[in-house]
């Protein structure tokens, strides 16, 4: 069996005098390597520059609203179940008159929370929505947390904003994206 | 001696103190830059422009570690170790001159911290100590990896020190000298340096030198999937920085002292000419020290390569195995340096001083001869 196309196949033959002496072998090896020390490096500056993960990556979580601005979410609490960390919890509240034009379903999540810290970006959440109200941004990080007391996210920091709408887009032509909510405008 | 002599003296011992600890300093920066390069990364770049106050983050780092003792290790050898290999690696940097002399009034003052007719024993001497800084650390740690570890690299050292010493008998033959200044003096012309003239010896005498530092490929004494983490395993802290930078301190010597031997020192071709070239237009005392800065400054551009060289050797050779390590040192190193002493011996006694040539020529011979007798290495079609 061949795992990769560089196998060798192994020998125990005696070495001879030339190959005893090493020499010649530190040599060749020392040129290789110093030829590595002229190459161009392929690292990337992280925090600088960023690279465009692809459409599918997952990301900082984002529960949508509607086309009327209204939450999507309607508390069946199908997320928390799916969540293999246990990250998610959430409170029901019942719409009352009046609010129709906030919650989509006569049951909304009053509070909706994802502990950052034990979430594991399965994206399982996202699959198991039936209201695909939650999602995982593939253009946004959760950015890095300094205090405990951070690490919670409630619905302000996860609910999106009208005036900056989340779509999921499949732009072959944006590879890096330098700033993080760009590409998102780009695609619209 | 007066005053002044003693102050500029002092003021020499200080600054070559000054520049070992912050080449050894900025060795570890290098280290990491050098093994970046040579892998196809970066290195480190955040601290300062390109990272250069790196050492200085890694020192304080290294501070403000938790300074750990363990309860069954004998505590003051336990904290004698560390400064064995420390003192032990600064001290051997004593005797090696930097440059020819610096002239002021009537005074002429080598650049070299000490001056003594024996220099190399000196050398030799002081390194054959350091191994006491790995060994007492080793066995205060009660620990048997680390124990183990300290007991290979006292055989180790104990090993290639005799090839080393006896791989610069032939130079001491030819110079007829211990003192480093004269050894230096000797390779004054170009072809003389020796290591056109001892190419054998200097082959042995760097391999040697490797293994006296612990540096890879001959870096047993520290091993993390044999040995935890080798004779430092149990320190932590300033005291496991000691360790290292005593390490990096013995590279800078070895590579003064490598390049003292072999490489003339602060010699550099057409240096004679240049020198009274420069005496002439800018006056005598003038002319003479700056020849021996531009001396000075082509003895440390020698330094810094042979430190590059270990560092590149590093990142290129993988490790040797034990066994390996000492055939290589008694079989092969010992008698090879001897008959280079014999060599070199007879040629001294017709007055040519090219005589080691021969071994390499001979062994050149007997390389090639060996590899065309040997089977051809079959071609084996790659199956799918
Ligand atoms: S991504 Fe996975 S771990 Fe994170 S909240 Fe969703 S289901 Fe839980
Ligand atoms: S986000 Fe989706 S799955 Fe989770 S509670 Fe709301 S509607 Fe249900």
């Amino acid at each position: 069996m061949q795992l990769t196309n560089r196998s060798k196949q192994v020998s125990n033959k005696e070495m001879t005098l030339a190959e005893k002496m090493y020499l010649p072998a530190v040599i060749s090896g020392l040129a290789i390597t110093i030829r590595h020390f002229f190459r161009k490096k392929p690292t990337i500056q992280y925090p600088e520059v960023k690279k465009y993960l692809g459409p599918i990556y997952r990301g900082h979580h984002i529960l949508k609203r509607d086309e009327q601005g209204r939450e999507r979410c309607t508390a069946c609490g199908l997320c928390a179940v799916a969540c293999p960390a246990e990250a998610i919890s959430m409170v029901a509240a019942e719409r009352k008159k009046g609010e129709e034009g906030l919650y989509r379903e006569e049951k909304y999540a009053a509070v909706y929370e994802i502990n950052m810290l034990r979430c594991i970006f399965c994206g399982l959440c996202e699959e198991a929505c039936p209201k695909q109200a939650v999602y995982l941004r593939h253009d946004k990080m959760v950015p890095v947390f300094q205090e405990r007391d951070e690490v919670i996210y409630g619905k302000d920091r996860l609910v999106e904003k009208m005036d900056d709408r989340y779509i999921r887009a499949n732009n072959s032509e944006v590879k890096t994206t330098p700033t993080e909510p760009s590409l998102t405008r780009a695609a619209t | 001696m007066d005053l002044t002599v003693l102050l500029v003296k002092g003021l020499i011992i200080l600054i070559i103190f000054a520049i070992t600890l912050g080449i050894a300093a900025y060795s570890t920066y290098g280290e990491r830059k050098v093994a970046a390069f040579l892998q196809d990364r970066i290195g480190p770049n955040r601290a300062g422009p390109w990272g250069l106050l790196q050492p200085l983050a890694d020192g304080g780092k290294m501070f403000f570690k938790e300074d750990f003792i363990p309860s069954q290790a004998s505590k003051w050898l336990f904290i004698l170790g560390p400064c064995l290999a420390m003192l032990t690696a600064l001290m051997s940097s004593a005797v090696i001159p930097f440059g020819d002399t610096i002239k002021f009034g009537n005074y002429a003052i080598p650049i070299q911290a000490i001056e003594i007719n024996i220099g190399v024993l000196y050398i030799f001497g002081v390194v054959s100590l350091g191994v006491y800084g790995i060994m007492v650390g080793g066995w205060a740690s009660n620990n048997k990896f680390s124990l183990l570890g300290a007991i290979r690299a006292a055989s180790q050292n104990i090993s290639y020190e005799i090839a080393l010493g006896l791989s610069l008998i032939a130079i001491l033959m030819m110079s007829g000298s211990l003192s480093l200044t004269a050894i230096i003096n000797e390779q004054a012309t170009f072809f003389e340096w020796n290591i056109f003239t001892q190419p054998l010896g200097f082959v042995i005498f760097l391999t040697c030198a490797f293994a006296e530092c612990n540096r890879t490929p001959f870096d047993l004494p520290e091993c993390e999937t044999e040995l935890v983490g080798g004779y430092h395993t149990e320190y932590s802290s300033m005291k496991l920085g000691f360790y290292l930078f005593a390490e990096y301190i013995n590279m800078f010597v070895s590579s003064a002292f490598i390049s003292a031997l072999y490489f003339g020192g602060f010699h550099y071709p057409f240096m004679n000419e240049i020198g009274q070239a420069l005496e002439k237009s800018l006056g005598a005392i003038t002319g003479h020290n700056v020849a021996t800065a531009i001396g000075v400054a082509a003895y440390f551009g020698k330094i810094l390569f042979f430190i590059f060289f270990f560092m590149w050797v590093r990142w290129t050779v993988p490790r040797f195995r034990y066994d390996q390590l000492m055939n290589l040192g008694w079989k092969t190193f010992i008698p090879l340096a001897i008959l280079n002493v014999v060599i070199t011996g007879a040629g001294l006694l017709y007055n040519f001083k090219y005589a080691t040539w021969l071994i390499a020529i001979v062994m050149i011979v007997l390389a090639v001869s060996s590899m065309s007798r040997a089977p051809k290495r079959e071609i084996v079609p790659q199956r799918g």
